[in-house]
């Protein structure tokens, strides 16, 4: 009973390869998933169960679509900005995907200071990549500031089907409310990484329990996921 | 299968996981109240659920004061009548069975049953249940809300779900409705993902997932399910709750309420049946999967026999589940669908109804020439099978588009899924209650109040819903606040009314008895003994009775064996623990 780490004592025995090792590993005790720490799997269902939430969002969003009866407002000119006397179709979104996309870059690079025990260098990398996800919803606000000074509304829009405006700002809503609590994540646990609460063994403040380096790179699974999610949001709504 | 019972000779691994240290509480808030510990969060679980159960059964006795004497209680207007349908049927499906299953049995069982020290987030698990609370409390805010709770039918149907000529359309009560859901959702999340994590990932040694006890696996997929199942609620939810609010239009067609053109427009409410339906199917498994599991253990363990086909059990169980996502539209025949799609649905409904009868024969078969004690659990047990099988037949009726377009919204559906999905999985929390009471309470519930109990309460059962399968097929329509004058309902049907109504209340005395032999028994109750059933799964192994924290004393159990070893040929005792060593199982580690 001495740490709490979840990783492994001791290699289970003999562990096949390829199908055979999947079947091995799913007749035997203790773990289905071998070497997987318990917050890892927790991450990767509570992915899978968010899937669905934002898989039901955009269906329901491409069945309104379909389905409309009066036209739907043009993407990209309804996602335009004016710049220098020209329409620039899709502009601020090509930087917001490039902004989340880079810091997609920066996590992964955290992940790998992480295990080398480098917490300066992986503390700043989050901090960097949180940096990014808040001009993310920085830029966000902007466009739902420009496009409610526009008149678009969850109720209408000048433009077309009412519905543009509400699947509009009800998913891109709860994405950014992800994008958001990634943030917090994210500087929460570079706080911890600074502080060398991994090393020292600290206990959490709500859990009592010791972290481990590996929570950086859980906190990358939620980060990527929630990028993935925004390619889609990307393609279906804005290149439709 | 001599592999899954005992092993293959192979020595059982050394363990993967270091012991986890688990919180332990400073104080009497720490422990009994903010607790972490799984056990304790269970009872808390199970008590709200209770609890709130407690309000569902009551507005059933009011709504059929009504049907059996029409007008005869002044404050059971039509209003009223439909406020009590739609928080009857809501708090039954969800807040009572499913938190009760998974919520209560799930915590309790699945660290104990796999040998695990407690689930592996103790914390959110704690959360769980607190935001499970949260959403109760706000469901029963609705109640004294100003317009009272919604009336919109439990399915909460748009477009009448927010206007106003449904209660609470256009007051508080659908928004505290939907709130109190999405809450719930989350909080669900939180202990479900530690359900299946703790599953998949904290077994005790030797305990592999083909050695799980059924009720593990019942609890296991129906969580796997929920977890996938209430996004869809979740999602319906939210966009109902921004048209309600916000004025947004995706459930809303361009409509006219009180000769008055709505703003709404363009909006789907099929859209919303099939988010409805497609976590709505899928939930009527998520209740109905722990209770397979848990009658299967009843029967096991009460006719001293091992289940018969464990492995085929195990496989209906999920193959029950994945097929449940993809037969939701059969809800919706009535609701204009393409008869392509219609075929589609019928035809996987009825593929269903394949591993479910697997089911059935398998319990039948462990029962043949068992040793069967007529223990209240099993009587609970033999008491589910019956009730079952019989609302499966009727759904075997609903399933086919033809016969279920002229039955549709009668009482012959009321009777289907208060038979299948009411009495039947409530006969198993019965029945596992007098089962796992023991354990949880180290007493023994009282035998003459549980008979009492059981037989007005199954009896009564049938006499209340089977007189409405004939109702519903002279077309007594469902979701009726009065029947009034028809040619095509004859005055004995009133009479037979009257007769349920009366039943109802007697069946709802025996609850009284349940209750208050929960109570009188801790106290009261004979002292049970660590293994009372003399039974062969983990949590009936425990050091201590109830189990302390952290379920086991210094050693973790090691499991050598499955969970069916009753009656074993040739053994001294006619079970043998999952955790004994010995000729039949493997030899204990480090004794070769
Ligand atoms: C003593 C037990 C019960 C009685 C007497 C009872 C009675 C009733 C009655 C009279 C209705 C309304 C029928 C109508 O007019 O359409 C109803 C609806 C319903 N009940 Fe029960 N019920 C009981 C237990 C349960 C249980 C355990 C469940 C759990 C699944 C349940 C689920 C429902 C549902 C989902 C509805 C449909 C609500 C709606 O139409 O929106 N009931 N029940
Ligand atoms: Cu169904």
């Amino acid at each position: 009973m001495s740490a709490e780490t979840h990783s492994p004592v001791r290699q289970p025995l003999h562990r096949p390869t390829g199908l055979a090792g999947l079947a091995a590993d799913w007749a035997s005790d203790q773990r289905a998933f071998k070497n997987v720490s318990w917050g890892k799997a927790m991450m990767w269902i509570f992915l899978l169960s968010d899937t669905f939430i934002f898989g039901c969002f955009l269906i329901a969003y491409m069945s309104a679509r379909m389905s409309t009866a009066v036209p739907w407002p043009n993407p990209s000119e309804v996602f335009a900005l004016h710049i220098g006397g020209t329409d620039v179709p899709l502009i601020l979104i090509a930087i917001m995907t490039f902004i989340l996309i880079s810091s997609s870059g920066t996590m992964a690079m955290a992940v790998n200071f992480g295990y080398r025990r480098d917490r300066k260098k992986t503390a700043l990398l989050m901090l960097l990549t949180a940096l990014f996800g808040a001009t993310f919803v920085g830029m966000q606000a902007f466009e739902w500031t420009k496009l409610i000074t526009e008149g678009v509304r969850p109720w209408g829009n000048p433009w077309g089907a009412a519905q543009f405006g509400s699947t509009f700002f009800m998913i891109t809503g709860f994405h950014g409310t992800h994008v958001t609590i990634g943030v917090i994540f994210l500087l929460i646990i570079a706080r911890k990484v600074w502080r060398g609460d991994f090393d020292t063994g600290r206990r959490g403040f709500f859990t009592s329990r010791k972290g481990q380096y590996e929570i950086v790179e859980i906190t990358g699974l939620y980060w990527h996921f929630v990028d993935l999610v925004w390619v889609f949001i990307f393609a279906f709504f804005y290149l439709w | 299968m001599v592999d899954i019972r005992s092993g293959t000779g192979e020595p059982i691994g050394p363990a993967e996981v270091e012991d986890v240290e688990l919180y332990h509480p400073h104080s009497w808030w720490t422990r009994y109240v903010f607790s972490q510990d799984a056990k304790i969060i269970a009872i808390q679980y199970a008590s709200t659920a209770i609890a709130i159960g407690m309000v569902a059964l009551v507005l059933s006795w009011l709504m059929r004061l009504q049907l059996g004497f029409p007008g005869a209680f002044a404050f059971i207007d039509a209003d009223r009548y439909y406020q009590f349908i739609t928080m009857h049927g809501m708090i039954m499906v969800i807040y009572l069975l499913t938190a009760l299953f998974l919520g209560g049995f799930g915590n309790y069982l699945i660290p104990l049953m796999l040998g695990a020290r407690d689930m592996v987030f103790p914390y959110a698990n704690m959360l769980s249940y607190w935001l499970y609370l949260l959403a109760v409390l706000v469901l029963v805010a609705s109640f004294f809300a100003p317009g009272g709770p919604t009336g919109a039918g439990w399915t909460l149907y748009p477009p009448q779900a927010v206007l106003s000529g449904t209660p609470g359309g256009k007051d508080w009560g659908i928004i505290l409705m939907l709130s109190s859901l999405i809450l719930f959702i989350i909080g669900f999340t939180m202990g479900g993902l530690n359900y299946v994590v703790t599953v998949l990932q904290g077994r005790a040694r030797g305990m592999t997932l083909m050695r799980m006890p059924l009720t593990v696996w019942g609890i296991f997929t129906a969580t796997v399910m929920a977890l996938l199942a209430f996004p869809a609620l979740f999602v319906a939810c939210v966009m109902m709750l921004f048209d309600r609010v916000l004025g947004t239009s995706f459930f809303m067609p361009a409509i006219v309420e009180m000769g008055e053109q709505l703003q709404h427009g363009g909006g789907s409410p099929i859209l919303f049946q099939h988010l409805f339906w497609f976590f709505g199917h899928p939930e009527v498994y998520i209740v109905a999967l722990p209770a397979f599991g848990i009658v299967s253990d009843l029967i096991s363990t009460h006719a001293r026999k091992n289940i018969f086909g464990y492995r085929m059990m195990v496989w209906a169980i999920v193959i029950i589940g994945a097929l449940s996502f993809i037969v939701w539209a059969h809800h919706m025949y009535v609701s204009g669908m393409n008869p392509y799609f219609g075929f589609f649905f019928a035809t996987t409904t009825l593929i269903i109804a394949v591993p479910t009868a697997i089911k059935v024969y398998n319990w039948v078969l462990t029962l043949w020439r068992g040793d069967i004690h007529l223990t209240l659990p099993m009587l609970f047990a033999l008491a589910f099978i019956v009730t079952f099988v019989n609302g499966g037949l009727t759904g075997l009726f609903l399933g086919n588009v033809v016969v279920d377009v002229p039955l549709s919204d009668t009482m012959f559906v009321v009777a289907h899924f208060h038979m299948v999905m009411g009495v039947a999985p409530i006969l198993v929390i019965f029945g596992a209650i007098y089962h796992w009471y023991p354990k949880i309470t180290g007493r023994m519930l009282n035998g003459l109040m549980g008979h009492l109990h059981f037989w007005v309460t199954f009896i009564g059962a049938y006499l209340i819903f089977f007189p409405m399968h004939y109702l519903g097929l002279i077309g007594v329509p469902r979701r009726y606040y009065e029947m009034g004058e028809t040619a095509f309902v004859p005055a004995s049907a009133h009479t037979l009314n009257e007769f349920i109504t009366i039943m109802v209340l007697v069946v709802g005395a025996a609850q009284i008895i349940f209750l208050f032999n929960l109570v009188w028994s801790i106290r009261h109750g004979r002292e049970a003994g660590g293994n009372p059933w003399r039974a062969t799964t983990l949590e009936w192994q425990t050091p201590e009775t109830p189990p302390r924290h952290g379920n086991w004393g210094k050693e973790l159990p090691v499991v050598y064996r499955w969970a069916y070893d009753y009656s074993v040929p040739g053994a001294p005792e006619d079970f043998i623990p999952q955790n004994q060593p010995g000729s039949a199982g493997l030899a204990p580690e480090g004794a070769s």
